[in-house]
């Protein structure tokens, strides 16, 4: 076992290489423009370079001479398509080819298609358009902005969370702090470009496209193009890297769709990644105000959060991770409120734990502030503070092994040796500091469906609508599959990524795992029932056992009394060629019209929050150590430590990989990533990865990830809790606790940069 | 991207008669019809971003002149061919042993992948990364004369707060080019007025009125040779950038430090700043202020100082001076405490 594939330990799955490995490191795997299409032609967008006024006027003159120019499709021509809707599988409810008004930079103002992607990215180029332009609003504390209470403005956000007497209690706390705090505007800039790419097979709709969401957006596709969602098939195979930005389809799918059937051909448009800053969603800008009333003894009496979020003019798009700040500590009172800010800008959208990234960052710089107010160990005040029920509605928790991560992470990172004075380690003329913090995350969980197929030469084929978004799914699919069936995982071939396959939800709000598996898991036990109903039946191989605990192991029966019989002999004496079993999971507590809702694209989520038995969240907790050079500032990160534990662990290769992914990210959010905005134009002006910078190889140099053994049943049947966006939530708060220990200096603003700390 | 003629003359000569043939003597070599390519790490990207447009490429990789190739060392000093690859140079013996900061210049720009792709004249060469440069609907002097400058008033953080006019303040990126410049580099060209050659520093223009005029070559001159003189001490010197991450960024501040000690005082020293000024930056001031003093803490600060005397400051750059100076002094006292 090498660090990449950790040992497993209780609950934990073997580390097994993902299954197609291969075929990602040797270029075979193909993504969705990848896909070989014959007679291809290319489309490129144009888009407007003002946020905010109409289209006057487009002259397409100059494009049209481009050689091998072949149609454009710009105003009028989506008239007989409906406008997209803003919801799970609908990135905007703006419809920019729908009406002249322009609402944001970048707006697609018309697709040019040619013969070459060249002639089209020239012929879009040439694309002028005339604008009555009007004076945008940027963002916070630009003029023009309006702000409104985000609660019940969104069905994922319904209310301000409260418990007790706030202002009592903290008028009353004898030790008190009060701080605002905030975080920038981010692009998610996978490294697999955006794309779409549409034909018609008669009145059939085929669209290649990175999706995390194939049912949904079959279902919306269909309907903006009004036709039957069963002659719409979205085709996504491999993703490059998703965190939300394929989570739901933009305005441009329809588009491109409609540029196909004009030209009865089929049209591939990759978007530039300049133009995908206007054209994606993204995770706007945040502002934080919190307060946190203590006792002597460290015990928090009151606790506020109030936050603001930069959204576009027509779509409440909300984050509102007041919900889990809220619930994270034993606080005693709590007090929340979220507002919503409009602006002249795109729609944002999910990306990587889009409530806890920017809200527990914010509560965990505030927490390392209070420790340092109350002159106590920052772990040792988070474990006085350590809840036996949630604050809000009372609830406890499914599992909550918070203080376990933390007693692992500071163990392997040498916590105890830490020198609590401020600017009291250096290392020569570097200065050093050492900080920590909270990862949580909700465990939802959602209906899917899955088939899986056994036949008599022992292998399996196991279908799923879900989507390889980097997780690794077609890998913990095929293990769950393997580990009921007793078949090894070589014999098993998983196909995703089609909504022509049984419905799974969308690829988001790390459910995937919890929601596939535990589908897989219903679907393989069907398989399981009839194999050994068949096997015990008289005249069969174990007739006489009934009722026995049994495994399935090696292609065979294995009955606790010692009898076996192979599975091939059973489905022989079944005189069948094969089981296949269609499954249909819906968690706990659904809705009955959960599944009906799952084929409509739009999947109930369960857990977190939601439950009235009990709140279910993952926690995490990670240390790090920051070195700052006494001249010159620039802080790097040499050593980071994170321990999570989130129930059943699959595969503990690509659950670390997961974990390891996030926490760099975190380092990132920390210290490099933002979207610069142009206040004047309401524009983006870093819209490239030349300078919007992520962390490179170098800047990642000692990262250990420690999987802690947590059992939960409550969870979902599967017993896992998805880990994908727990990694990188806390990272920047903890990077910001060792920034102040090392200098004494404290950063509430993010990224941290060398200039806050030169003065 | 427009369609262009690509085209791959076989020597110098040729490559300067076909550029005579589709340039003026006032055409801007950024500007031409014609222009000459190499390792393109810079021209494709702005073709792509139509920022360049050029209908005729000539590319200069299978020129024949074998010295184009190679760098060599004689008493006078070292001699890099035009064509010689970043990646290839920074590993050079003679350059990582004589010339310390002409070696952490080249391996600490870019990425190991480009390094292996840019030429060092084309690296010299390469223009502003302002993002309101390389994005074409946005104002800018320096690709449309006369059109206003965007990032002014703007998002300015990456900006030049040296040698800046009111025309412009993009920032010269490189790094070679302070390394070069700090050692009185010499810069040898050849077009069809004949061949010349010119200090290091009489290459790049400040922005002045004149923004989209960056070098003093014109359109149809090569370089095909960059000297550096031998300066015996300069086995002391270093190359320190600062930047946001690790690696393969732009510097927000950088200093090329060459020293002659005598003990702890100062015979000569060479100084030029990157990442804080419009072009190749030799703070003159800087190093006269150290001639003759024992450098310690205090008399590098007074350099840093001097350096940065003139520094007029934006918006969000105003940081790039404090910055400059501690990265100066930094690399001094660095340098000082080489061991040689």
């Amino acid at each position: 076992m090498d660090a990449a594939a950790p040992r497993p330990k209780e609950n934990m799955g073997e580390p097994l290489p993902r299954v197609d490995a291969r075929l990602k490191v040797t270029g075979q795997a193909h993504y969705p423009a990848d896909l070989p299409t014959a007679n291809i032609a290319y489309g490129a967008l144009a888009t407007s370079s003002i946020a905010k006024g109409k289209v006057a006027k487009l002259r397409l003159d100059e494009a049209r001479a481009v050689p091998g120019l072949l149609d454009i499709v710009t105003y009028g021509d989506m008239d007989k398509v409906d406008k997209p809707k803003f919801g799970n599988s609908g990135a905007t409810s703006i419809g920019p080819l729908h009406d002249r008004t322009i609402f944001h930079d970048g707006q697609i103002v018309a697709l040019a298609v040619a013969e070459t992607f060249e002639a089209a990215e020239e012929a879009a180029r040439l694309i002028r358009a005339e604008y009555e332009e009007e004076k945008p609003t940027a963002t916070f504390d630009s003029p023009g902005t309006a702000t409104i209470p985000a609660a019940g403005k969104s069905p994922l956000f319904k209310e301000d969370v409260k418990a007790g007497d706030f202002d009592a209690a903290y008028a009353d706390a004898a030790v008190k702090i009060d701080q605002r705090y905030s975080t920038p505007t981010q692009h998610h800039n996978p490294i697999e470009l955006f794309s779409t790419t549409a034909y018609w097979e008669g009145d059939q709709l085929i669209v290649h496209e990175p999706s995390q969401n194939v049912t949904g957006w079959k279902v919306e596709l269909a309907r903006q193009l009004r036709i039957d969602p069963a002659k719409v098939r979205i085709v996504s195979p491999f993703i490059g890297g998703a965190f939300g930005s394929k989570g739901p389809m933009t305005p441009r799918t329809a588009i491109v769709a409609v540029a196909a059937k004009r030209l009865g051909r089929p049209v591939r448009c990759v978007t530039s990644r300049m133009q995908a800053f206007g054209t994606q969603t993204y995770r706007a800008e945040t502002r934080h105000r919190i307060r946190i009333g203590a006792g002597k003894d460290g015990r928090i009496t009151a606790f506020a959060h109030e936050g603001w979020e930069v959204t576009s003019r027509p779509d409440a798009y909300v984050v509102g991770g007041t919900s889990a700040t809220g619930r994270m500590y034993d606080y005693g009172s709590v007090l929340t409120h979220v507002s919503l800010v409009q602006a002249d800008r795109n729609t944002p959208g999910y990306m990587r734990s889009p409530p806890e990234t920017p809200y527990v960052y914010a509560l965990e710089n505030a927490m390392d502030e209070m420790a340092v107010a109350l002159g106590m160990d920052p772990v040792e005040f988070r474990r006085i503070n350590e809840p036996k029920a949630e604050p809000i509605g009372k609830k406890p928790f499914s599992s909550r092994s918070l203080i376990q991560c933390y007693d692992q992470a500071a163990e392997a990172f040498g916590w105890a040796d830490r020198d609590p004075k401020v600017g009291a380690m250096r290392d020569g003329d570097w200065l050093v500091g050492i900080g920590c913090a909270t990862a949580i995350y909700p465990t939802a969980v959602a209906p899917c469906a899955a088939r899986v197929r056994l036949t008599v030469d022992g292998d399996v084929r196991l279908q799923c609508g879900s989507h390889e978004i980097g997780t690794g799914v077609r890998t913990v699919a095929g293990q769950m599959a393997s580990e009921r069936l007793g078949v090894s995982i070589e014999k098993i071939s998983v196909e995703i990524g089609d909504s022509s396959l049984p419905p799974a939800p969308v690829s988001g709000g790390s459910i995937s795992t919890a929601s596939v598996c535990s589908a897989v898991l219903m679907a393989c036990d069907a398989i399981r029932t009839k194999l050994y109903a068949a096997a015990t039946a008289e005249g069969g191989p174990l007739a006489g056992s009934h009722n026995e605990e049994f495994e399935l192991a090696g292609g065979k029966i294995l009955a606790k009394s010692g009898a076996s019989a192979k599975v091939g002999d059973v489905l022989k004496a079944m005189q069948v060629g094969a089981i296949e079993e269609y499954a249909e999971f819906a968690p706990k507590g659904a809705t009955p019209e959960a599944l009906k809702k799952l084929y409509a694209g739009t999947p109930e989520f369960h857990g977190g929050e939601q439950d009235e038995d009990s709140v279910k969240y993952a926690f995490g907790a990670e240390f790090v150590e920051v070195r700052i050079n006494r001249y010159t500032r620039e802080i790097r990160v040499p050593r980071i430590v994170g321990a999570f534990a989130a129930g059943r662990i699959m595969n503990t290769r690509t659950a670390r990989s997961q974990l390891m992914g996030g926490m760099i990210w975190g380092i990132g959010q920390a210290l490099h990533e933002a979207t610069e905005v142009d206040r004047r134009y309401a524009r983006y002006v870093n819209r490239d990865l030349q300078d919007y910078l992520v962390p490179v190889n170098a800047d990642i140099k000692d990262l250990q990830v420690i999987l802690v053994p947590e059992v939960d049943h409550a969870v979902n049947p599967a017993g896992v809790k998805g880990l994908g966006e727990l990694g990188n939530v806390g990272t920047a708060a903890a990077v910001a606790s060792a920034v102040y220990h090392a200098t004494g200096r404290r950063i509430r603003d993010l990224p941290i940069r060398i200039e806050q700390l030169l003065v | 991207m427009r369609p262009f003629v690509y085209e791959q003359p076989a020597d110098i000569s040729a490559a300067v008669a076909t550029a005579s043939r589709f340039t003026t003597n006032d055409d801007q070599p950024t500007r031409a019809n014609a222009q000459f390519i190499a390792g393109g790490t810079n021209l494709a990207d702005y073709m792509k971003l139509g920022v360049a447009e050029p209908n005729r490429l000539l590319d200069l990789n299978r020129l024949k002149e074998s010295g184009l190739r190679q760098i060599r060392v004689t008493d006078d000093g070292i001699r890099f061919g035009a064509l010689v690859r970043m990646g290839e140079a920074a590993d050079h013996r003679d350059v990582t042993e004589r010339y310390p900061v002409i070696a952490d210049s080249l391996r600490l720009a870019a990425s190991g992948q480009i390094r292996n792709m840019a030429s060092l004249a084309g690296n010299i060469l390469q223009r502003t990364r302002c993002e309101y440069f390389r994005e074409t609907s946005w104002q800018c002097n320096k690709r449309v004369p006369g059109s206003g400058c965007a990032a002014m008033e703007g998002v300015n953080r990456q900006h030049a707060v040296l040698g800046a006019s009111d025309a412009c303040i993009a920032t010269y990126h490189g790094d070679f080019a302070q390394a070069l410049i700090a050692l009185d580099a010499v810069v040898h060209a050849e077009g069809s007025r004949g061949a010349r050659k010119m200090p290091f520093a009489k290459l790049h223009r400040q922005p002045g009125d004149t923004p989209h005029i960056e070098t003093d070559l014109v359109a149809d001159e090569i370089i095909t040779a960059i000297e550096v003189p031998a300066i015996p001490w300069a086995r002391r010197s270093l190359y320190l950038k600062i930047r946001d991450r690790e690696s393969y960024a732009f510097a927000l501040a950088s200093a090329a430090v060459a020293l002659d000690l005598d003990g702890e005082t100062v015979r000569e020293a060479r100084i030029a700043l990157g990442g804080v000024a419009t072009v190749p930056w030799r703070a003159s001031a800087a190093e006269q202020s150290l001639q003759g003093k024992k450098l310690d803490e205090a008399s590098a600060e007074a350099a840093a100082d001097a350096a940065f005397a003139q520094a007029r400051p934006r918006q969000h750059n105003a940081f790039k001076i404090e910055l400059g100076k501690r990265t100066l002094v930094r690399a001094l006292l660095e340098t000082r405490d080489m061991k040689v």
